[in-house]
């Protein structure tokens, strides 16, 4: 079975709201029509996204660090917000595990947003209708672009790789290969929602260096003075 | 949650309706074995669709909930998952049977079946089959909230005793003032078990109260972005100008608020209609028993608002500055 998904690299995204925009872009203008936007150049600006970019401070100051976090539907393995659309509307794919919405069955009784812990359904305010991640859908397959672009806009936008794209019950893709070496998990893990969507932590590469490195015990020069008294005459040490 | 009019009307309304109808057929299985004096057909009848005009009110509320109602027919397809499902098909049958025993009340039909007329027991075979319907109804509406396990305020056995509970306490506060207009002699038989069943909503109503006051969210902001630090803040949420996740899941309102409205719904809903009713069957004065049942659906409205108002849903962690 195939599980298609999205790894986000935490350690990598800047914040730079590339993947918003690209996504709203591209599925602002395909077939289902447009996401809706009101005031868009007024006071209170708001609309319908799949994807929005939050930050986050952690720590007190001095000690902080900023993260940025992408958050859209994380295509649940066990979506519960599913199977309590009355009108079956909503639905996971049997081929891809992509979780949809169909537009022409949805009446807009937000149900389905009441059980997704995670806010990733946005009702569309003009349509009537509930949106959400499509994972691009419409790209995916589609054999009029070339392969490399077959791929959500979000991924490709994205200028510094922080999404990463892939089947994630393959165990040898590359998105299966990040979650296993760069410590991949999930959101909310405690309600049983199993998402596919994976986040890779902050990482921070340290260096360690022992006090030994420090005075270079094993330093050559230095093997005579290990052994007998400092000279006081001029020496090569001296020189540094 | 952010409490949506609709909504409310909708579960108050039906509520009072099949509570009604609940209070009208218990009076019929009672005088059908002589604990109660037989009522007039037209008693029954009018009784009957007065229950299907709040049916139908709290039905024409709950359109208003949809963004496209038009395709409303289309919620009845999911009823092996979906509770919301169950309740589009419990609703409209709950009317027909609700209509069938009015309408057979009020022109006294006997349809023969196989050669057998039933006299009057049909109305009382319809109306057991209404009664459960009525059940399955609320059992519905109770598990819309109780089955969303996100939302732990609602996630709770105690969310369907009170959707009963309610239901039946301000149906029999209707009946009892709706006696007083026909069959003034079942007026003490109405408000009695109208003051039962509130007394009972008021004690499982308050244990669900002091529940949600202790109860402590499954998820954090640890959980909810990945990382391991008590202190996090979030700064931005990904837009300035809000969002439907910052409308449909926030009340907007302050503690205090909340708090006081808290106050009203107990005063509305319990001691004040069940000291009137008394007064009013006491004393034999209508106007106060319908005012007992005028100031209990009030609470109720109130009450339904905290209800939504109270539920804390997961999402809100990650709009923590709005
Ligand atoms: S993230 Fe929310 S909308 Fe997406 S599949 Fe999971 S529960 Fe459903
Ligand atoms: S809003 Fe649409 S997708 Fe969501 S539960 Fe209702 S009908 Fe299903």
């Amino acid at each position: 079975m195939t599980q298609l998904a999205l790894v986000i690299d935490l350690n990598v995204c800047v914040g730079c709201h590339a993947c918003v925009t690209s996504c709203k872009e591209w599925n602002t203008s395909g077939e289902p029509g447009p996401l809706v936007d009101e005031n868009p150049y007024g006071k209170d600006p708001t609309g319908t996204f799949f994807n929005r970019v939050q930050t986050y401070e952690i720590g007190e100051f001095p000690n902080t660090e900023t993260l940025h976090f992408p958050k859209s539907c994380l295509h649940c393995e066990e979506p519960p917000c599913v199977p309590v659309c009355p009108t079956g509307a909503s639905y996971k794919r049997e081929e891809d595990g992509i979780v949809l919405v169909d537009y022409d069955k949805c009446i807009g009784c937000k149900y389905c947003t009441w059980a997704c812990p995670y806010g990733a359904r946005e009702i569309d305010e003009k349509q009537k209708v509930m949106k959400k991640c499509t994972l691009c859908v419409d790209r995916l397959y589609d054999e009029a672009l070339p392969e490399s672009e077959r791929k959500p806009s979000c991924v490709l936008a994205c200028p510094t790789s922080a999404r990463l794209y892939g089947d994630v019950h393959d165990p040898d893709s590359e998105v299966s290969n990040a979650i296993r070496e760069e410590g991949g998990y999930q959101l909310m893990p405690e309600w049983g929602t199993k998402p596919s969507n994976h986040y890779l932590p902050r990482r921070k590469t340290r260096m360690h260096i022992h006090e030994d490195e420090l005075v270079r015990a094993d330093n050559p020069l230095k093997q005579e003075d290990i052994r007998h008294e400092t000279s006081k005459d001029v020496t090569l040490d001296d020189w540094f | 949650m952010h409490p949506a009019f609709s909504v409310i009307f909708l579960t108050t309304l039906i509520g009072a309706g099949q509570g009604l109808f609940l209070a009208l057929f218990t009076s019929e299985s009672y005088s059908a074995v002589g604990l109660l004096p037989k009522q007039s057909h037209t008693f029954y009848a009018i009784g009957g669709f007065l229950a299907l005009l709040l049916l139908i009110a709290g039905l024409i509320a709950s359109v208003f909930h949809l963004g496209r109602p038009e395709r409303a027919w289309r919620a009845a397809s999911q009823w092996r998952t979906s509770w919301l499902s169950r309740e589009v098909i419990a609703l409209p049958t709950v009317m027909g049977l609700v209509f069938l025993y009015a309408t057979i009340h009020l022109f006294e039909w006997n349809p023969m079946f196989l050669g057998y007329g039933f006299g009057d027991k049909i109305t009382l075979v319809l109306g057991g089959t209404a009664a459960t319907a009525i059940f399955i109804l609320f059992l519905c509406t109770g598990m819309i909230y109780a089955a969303i396990r996100f939302l732990k305020e609602w996630s709770n056995p105690l969310t369907i005793i009170n959707f009963i509970l309610f239901g039946g306490a301000s149906g029999f506060m209707l009946a009892s003032a709706y006696s007083s207009f026909y069959a003034p002699e079942l007026v003490n038989f109405f408000g009695g078990w109208a003051i039962i069943l509130t007394l009972s909503v008021w004690v499982t109503r308050s244990a669900s109260l002091i529940r949600n006051a202790r109860l402590k969210p499954t998820s954090t902001i640890q959980t909810a972005i990945g990382v391991r630090h008590t202190k996090i803040q979030q700064k931005a949420m990904g837009m300035m100008g809000g969002s439907f996740n910052t409308r449909e899941y926030f009340h907007g309102k302050t503690a205090l608020f909340l708090k006081s409205i808290k106050w009203i719904f107990i005063v509305l809903s319990f001691p004040l209609p069940i000291l009137i009713l008394w007064a009013g069957m006491q004393f034999d004065q209508q106007p106060l028993l319908i005012s007992a049942f005028v100031i209990q659906y009030v609470g109720l409205l109130f009450e339904r608002w905290l209800f939504f108002a109270q539920a804390n849903h997961p999402q809100n962690i990650y709009y923590q500055t709005v």
